[in-house]
């Protein structure tokens, strides 16, 4: 369409109406741009909140998060091929086990591992190494279980128009779920009792040991509660794209891009994050998309040196 | 009588014993079957791997995940210099991998504990997606076929690189360098404080590492004959160095070879019966180890060593908690 506004003959009227036609493919291609960034990142951002959630609180830099959404990925696709039940339903379904799912791993692994760890730091650098070791567990085990090829399924993917762009309703509803979930996990950390404890461990462990909350307890619900995110955005994705049982380090490698750009353990600064990196993916998409792992690096790149505390970063 | 007592006092008995196996090693194509040659040609580049993963990192407790991204630059020096002879192309792919290494370093080793990490973890996948980018777009391919080189040439190309890395990386620890290594992975500012040039020697130590990581990347590929980006990047080629490093210990000097030896065999073992259970079994020695075993195999052998705080003690994280490190036995305490 461009390059056909750019042949048009040279005559006034002709040039005006060319550059008219070329303002509204531009402002067409940034909005298709735009929308398509903000779809992206909202499944960014609910990675990220989850992944920051489980370093935030339990202090476990999860690589195993990829495989997390990978288990909820498959976990929707065997629901809805096997007993045809929509993955929005699957939602429901899948969450408690993702976090029945966590909250053993988390007791069985990394609560040993802090125990007997003598500082902080120690164990986040042991607990990082056990979680690389767990994704290739996991990562092997569903390669075993659902067969290693590309799958994917369709639903919902009529086409709506939005803003002149036209967008699969399948990716529409994953933006809204997204939105959904992360500002829920805020509300739910804001202002129940539960939530408040959360934020009160990741404050101060050993003073909220001292007001009576059971430290161990709620760092394997954060873990959990991390672990359900990524089940429910691997639940979205799989409606949209396809699934396989090495999807997860695509996705581990962009939650650990977005929380580094909002700043390590700043929730709202993954949510922010989960779009940029949107936006930006999307833009480079629109031009090339071979170098959108490698735009995505770059950014990370910049606020590494620029600024690592991450833009909400203290 | 004393003649004996002088050769099995240790100072004579480890350089006897190591030059008996490397007397064995080196005449192993003569006598073991062609099955055995191919096995140790893959331990002897887990071993080089292993080590020069342990020589940086284990010292100053920085972990790197990018091995796959060094080693794959040497694949690929590989496949596009293959025209050249076999040892040009070895230090051609070093230096490449070594200049690379000191990019890195002086990028990424101002950055502390997790950032580090993370940086390190997302190299290789950068690099992987540069390099399908680039065979996609820019040459029309999918992968390079090599010219397939006799598995006993392979095998003393690997031994060699493997001496030098032995050489090398002992030299490296025995020096004030290595000293200066562990005075760094103890205490970073303390480090700057004596007069260290803490940014130089991480840079130099690292991108000395990565020379070798590079030009066992080079003889690997005309092993393998068919190379890729998911091939030459494959992140279990980060992931098994620190495998066998940790799982062998990396206190002592020997720790990353013995654990590099057994996981190579063991695998290969599994890989034999139960193909696809491989890295399952891998992912979860690896998690045992991490919790149950910190110090390694070297540190259940010397089981009277607890007083040596344990390796990856001190990941530093930014905002001076570098001096948490110096830490005592390993006690299991009730939360």
């Amino acid at each position: 369409m461009k390059q056909a506004a750019d042949r048009e003959p040279p005559s006034a009227a002709c040039s005006m109406l060319a550059i008219k036609k070329k303002g509204r493919v531009v402002i067409t291609a940034i909005l298709d741009i735009v929308i398509a960034g903000l779809i992206m990142g909202g499944i960014f951002a609910l990675i990220a909140v989850g992944l920051n959630l489980q370093y935030g609180v339990a202090r476990v830099l999860n690589l195993a998060h990829g495989e997390f959404i990978m288990l909820g990925a498959f976990g929707a696709y065997l629901l809805y091929v096997l007993f045809g039940i929509s993955p929005l339903i699957s939602l429901v379904i899948c969450a408690p086990f993702m976090f029945l799912i966590a909250f053993g791993i988390h007791r069985l692994l990394f609560q040993h591992l802090r125990m007997s760890s003598k500082s902080i730091a120690a164990f986040e650098g042991s607990s990082l190494l056990v979680a690389f070791g767990l994704s290739f567990v996991l990562q092997n085990a569903a390669a075993l279980a659902f067969g290693s090829t590309t799958k994917a399924y369709s639903y919902l993917t009529q086409s709506v128009t939005l803003a002149g762009a036209m967008f699969a309703a399948n990716r529409l509803v994953a933006l809204l779920f997204s939105v959904a979930f992360c500002l829920i996990i805020y509300l739910f950390l804001a202002h129940t009792r539960i939530g408040k404890a959360i934020r009160a461990t990741a404050q101060a462990l050993d003073t909220a040991q001292l007001v009576g909350v059971n430290v161990y307890m709620v760092l394997g619900i954060s873990f959990g509660l991390g672990a359900v995110l990524a089940g429910l955005a691997g639940a979205l994705i799989s409606m949209t794209l396809s699934i396989s049982a090495y999807m997860g380090l695509q996705y581990i490698i962009i939650a650990l891009i977005v929380i580094v750009l909002g700043g390590l353990g700043n929730i709202i600064g993954s949510l922010i994050g989960g779009f940029i990196l949107g936006i930006v993916g999307s833009a480079v998409m629109y031009f090339n998309p071979g170098l959108t792992m490698a735009s995505y690096y770059i950014l990370f790149l910049i606020i590494l040196l620029v600024r690592p505390t991450g833009i909400l970063g203290r | 009588m004393n003649g004996i007592n002088a050769i099995t006092s240790k100072r004579y008995f480890v350089p006897l014993v190591l030059l008996a196996v490397l007397i064995l090693l080196a005449a192993m194509p003569q006598y073991a079957p062609p099955y055995i040659v191919i096995l140790f040609i893959s331990i002897f580049m887990y071993v080089i791997l292993s080590m020069s993963w342990a020589a940086f990192c284990g010292p100053t407790n920085y972990i790197s995940l990018a091995t796959a991204a060094f080693f794959g630059i040497g694949v690929y020096t590989s496949a596009i210099l293959q025209e050249l002879s076999l040892p040009v192309i070895i230090v051609i792919g070093g230096l490449l991998s070594l200049l690379l290494g000191l990019l890195v370093g002086l990028i990424a080793l101002r950055l502390r504990g997790m950032y580090f990490i993370i940086f390190t973890f997302g190299l290789s996948e950068l690099f992987r997606h540069v390099m399908i980018y680039y065979e996609i777009n820019i040459t029309g391919t999918a992968g390079r076929w090599l010219t397939f080189l006799d598995p006993v040439i392979v095998f003393y190309y690997m031994l060699g690189i493997l001496l030098a890395t032995l050489l090398v990386t002992y030299f490296l620890k025995r020096s004030k360098y290595g000293l200066a290594l562990q005075s760094i992975g103890e205490s970073e500012e303390a480090s700057a404080h004596i007069g260290i040039n803490v940014n130089m020697v991480k840079i130099f130590a690292f991108a000395i590492t990565c020379f070798f990581m590079g030009a066992a990347g080079v003889v690997m590929a005309t092993r393998w004959s068919y190379i890729d980006p998911r091939l030459a990047f494959n992140p279990f080629l980060s992931f098994y160095p620190v495998v066998m490093a940790l799982f062998g210990g990396i206190g002592r000097f020997y720790g990353p070879v013995l654990g590099a030896v057994i996981i190579t065999i063991l695998s290969d073992m599994v890989l034999a019966k139960f193909p696809l259970y491989n890295i399952l079994l891998l992912g979860l020695i690896f998690i045992v180890v991490i919790i149950f075993l910190p110090h390694g195999l070297v540190g259940l052998i010397r089981g009277g060593d607890k007083e040596a705080p344990p390796p990856l003690g001190g990941i530093k994280l930014g905002g001076g908690k570098g001096f948490e490190t110096v830490r005592k036995r390993l006690k299991l305490r009730k939360g």
